[in-house]
């Protein structure tokens, strides 16, 4: 039994490797769900808010760049495609493939970081951060300020999630590559691309909450 | 070999056994309770005579934050979960361990931190602004550690989330053969809806918590009205959480008190279907009644009405647990055990604070006893009167499982009385302190009050005797106890069919469950394992 269980990765405390592996997706889903809570409070006071000030939040959304918003939405989006592609050449036994998609995925997760980094960057060059130094035009300057400080908090804290994904992925990569993970043991590597695609979808709410509000 | 054979500092501090874990939350959690405990006394002495003569006003607001952010987060969400949850949920599943014994070993690390951060803010000056931590207070004026403090609830929030999380998936995936849904204890339904509430509910005071730390550092934020930000918006944020945490620390209580009932008056559980799905009923209702605690601030009265008729309905779930019991008792062949005279006393003081929960969710006369004493005893009864019962209870009741030891009967029942003369006296006054008019959180009060303030002092000192003689007791019977037998209080569920203390991996061989979890008989006094063939 305990070769079995070696060779297998299995841990003591399961009966058999389907029940191992539908214990960790399982617990990955439910940590997703107490993720869905977590970017959930902030949304709620942003629905909040932009029911309070719509006027207000629309010309605050116009001062980002949809072109950026755009960019980042495709990057994003193409490094779930490399993922989905690294979960399906594992299991089909395709060690480098797998590897150089996994890299893919990291490369694409910090070129959105990058991107990012570089609105945020515009940002504070236009005096659109909150707080003392925060300038804006016309009528609507606290409502402004309201606007950007849910924007920086809600893209912050996805961009965190960003970074401990291509974390994990580079991880995930060295763990291919050393053949600690492969066709047989490949259950971290779905878990992982879970939590990925996670962090993939909420940009896709956040893209139109924040960027696309508004008529132009 | 059991699970305490080896002693080494390395096989406790990296221990992914999920018994040891238990007994590790028990030692940091009672560290904690004491700590809020001291707290407590400091604040019942100061109200014994109506000037504020002992500790200044500040202080006082720094001791009832200390002890309501200790006891809440730090004592009574872990409470029954981590301790007693962890050591039995697996054992009674049939289990070797929990889903992710690392992950249970790690959120116990967490705990750690989340109590470092809360004592460094406490050795540093300390938190006025109460555990509600409302905005714009702690966001803006207040000037204690509230970063500190909140950071700490977070981190401690995490810990409360990984737990839950390990709790569910371990009840999904690993129940032992022929162990169905509705053969599993009580006590397993109790633990996966507090689960459940965990999972979903902390992760939304982590961002509230967040975004206040946040306003501080910056300067700005989203509470903050010069924004046009929203104070309440804060209260509607941390209700939703708060509100739901009061049955993370009723719902385990539940739970215990379903497994002692049955146990001790040898009979079936009567109605265990709807003790079930009435803890599920109200870990579901619990999410949509935050706003019963924002009666009196701008929210509509709309809003209030409906608001209060929901919490008039999480009343339904709840009284059918406890007629349940009660019809459990009904022609059993009860014994006045240690355990058993906590269960009882759970069930006329929860029955006392949630009838008192009623008046509270009524409109009219909440507006007239909000932030009263009345809201204080209410709460007191339903989380010490019922959940630190209940902890007391179980813990009795699982002691010769954990140790392989048990205590003095006659000492445990006198500590028992103790206790539940001790509490009704501390808080029985408090509601007609309440009803008379004195508000919760101050220091000096008009003489007229005296009397009831006198009372529920003495009561209190009463209640402590009644905490500390356990604390002896359990604590010599690790040495000198007689050494207890594998089932020692002729029980039917899996946890029994082991040895105690139970082996490493808890059981030799996956036991098969063929049985529901009651089968006592009164009437014959006989009862059936879950492992034999039954008639439930």
């Amino acid at each position: 039994m305990s070769d079995r269980r070696a060779e297998s990765a299995l841990s003591d405390q399961f009966e058999s490797v389907e029940q191992q592996h539908g214990a960790d997706l399982f617990g990955m889903w439910i940590f997703l769900a107490t993720e869905v809570m977590f970017f959930g409070g902030l949304l709620v006071a942003y629905a909040v808010y932009r029911h309070a000030y719509p006027h207000g939040f629309d010309l605050a959304s116009h001062r980002l760049s949809v072109v950026f918003g755009t960019v980042d939405t495709a990057v994003l989006l193409c490094s779930s495609l490399t993922m989905v592609l690294a979960v399906r050449a594992l299991r089909l036994g395709q060690r480098l493939p797998s590897i150089a998609l996994l890299l893919a995925t990291a490369t694409l997760g910090c070129g959105f970081l990058v991107l990012h980094g570089t609105e945020y960057y515009h940002e504070w060059q236009e005096h659109l951060v909150p707080g003392r130094y925060f300038q804006f035009e016309g009528p609507h300057l606290t409502e402004a300020q309201l606007f950007f400080w849910l924007y920086f908090a809600l893209t912050g804290l996805h961009s965190f999630h960003v970074i401990i994904g291509v974390v994990l992925m580079l991880v995930l990569a060295a763990s291919v590559f050393e053949r600690r993970l492969d066709a047989e043991r490949y259950i971290a590597l779905e878990v992982s691309g879970l939590y990925w695609h996670f962090v993939d979808i909420v940009w896709v709410f956040l893209f139109p909450l924040l960027y696309l509000i508004g008529l132009r | 070999m059991s699970y305490l054979t080896k002693q080494t500092l390395r096989s406790w501090f990296f221990a992914t056994d999920h018994k040891r874990i238990g007994i590790l939350y028990l030692i940091t959690i009672l560290f904690f309770f004491t700590i809020a405990s001291v707290a407590a006394a400091m604040m019942r002495i100061e109200l014994i005579t109506p000037q504020g003569d002992f500790v200044t006003n500040e202080t006082y607001n720094k001791l009832f934050t200390l002890h309501g952010v200790l006891m809440v987060w730090f004592f009574l969400i872990p409470s029954i979960p981590a301790v007693l949850g962890n050591f039995v949920l697996p054992l009674m599943l049939g289990a070797r361990d929990v889903a992710f014994p690392r992950l249970n070993l790690l959120s116990w690390y967490i705990f750690i931190a989340g109590g470092t951060l809360a004592l460094w803010s406490l050795l540093h000056g300390g938190v006025d602004t109460g555990w509600t931590f409302y905005t714009p207070y702690s966001s803006t004026y207040a000037n204690g550690h509230v970063v500190s403090m909140a950071m700490g609830i977070f981190v401690a929030g995490l810990s409360s989330i990984l737990t839950g999380l390990n709790f569910i998936v371990t009840t999904h995936k690993m129940r032992a053969p022929g162990l169905t849904w509705f053969r599993l204890p009580l006590f397993v339904w109790s633990l996966y809806a507090t689960a459940l509430i965990m999972v979903l509910a902390t992760p939304v005071l982590a961002i509230t918590l967040g975004l206040v730390c946040l306003e501080r550092f910056w300067g700005v934020g989203i509470f903050d009205p010069r924004l046009g930000g929203d104070p309440v918006l804060f209260q509607h944020l941390f209700w939703f959480y708060s509100h739901p945490a009061v049955y993370i620390m009723i719902l385990p209580g539940m739970g215990v008190v379903s497994e002692l009932i049955t146990c001790f008056a040898r009979k079936r559980v009567f109605g265990y279907s709807w003790i079930a799905c009435s803890s599920m009923a109200i870990a579901l209702l619990g999410f949509v009644v935050w706003g019963h605690h924002m009666f009196v601030t701008s929210q509509s009265v709309f809003a209030g009405i409906v608001f209060s008729l929901l919490s008039y309905m999480v009343s339904v779930p709840s009284a059918i647990k406890v007629f349940n019991w009660t019809a459990t008792l009904h022609k059993g062949s009860i014994t006045f055990d240690t355990p058993m005279l906590y269960a009882l006393g759970f069930i006329g003081l929860f029955t006392i604070g949630g009838l008192t929960g009623l008046f509270l969710a009524a409109l009219g006369f909440d507006v007239h006893v909000t932030d009263t004493y009345f809201v204080v005893a209410h709460f007191h009864y339903i989380m010490v009167g019922g959940m630190v019962m209940a902890f007391m209870g179980g813990l009795h009741f699982w002691w010769p499982k954990i140790t392989g030891r048990t205590f003095p009967e006659l000492t445990g029942k006198i500590a028992a009385w103790t206790t539940f003369l001790g509490f009704n006296l501390t808080f029985f006054p408090q509601f007609i302190l309440g009803y008379l008019g004195m508000p919760r959180r101050y220091h000096a009060y008009p003489p007229e009050f005296q009397f009831f303030h006198v009372l529920s002092t003495a009561g209190a000192s009463i209640l402590a005797v009644g905490y500390f003689m356990p604390f002896c007791y359990l604590l010599w019977s690790l040495k000198w106890g007689s050494v207890a037998t594998s089932n020692p209080w002729k029980a039917t569920g899996l946890e029994w069919q082991t040895p105690s203390p139970p082996p490493e991996h808890n059981f030799a061989e996956v036991p098969t469950v063929l049985n529901g979890p009651y089968d006592y008989d009164a009437a014959k006094n006989t009862f059936c394992p879950q492992t034999e063939e039954g008639y439930v």
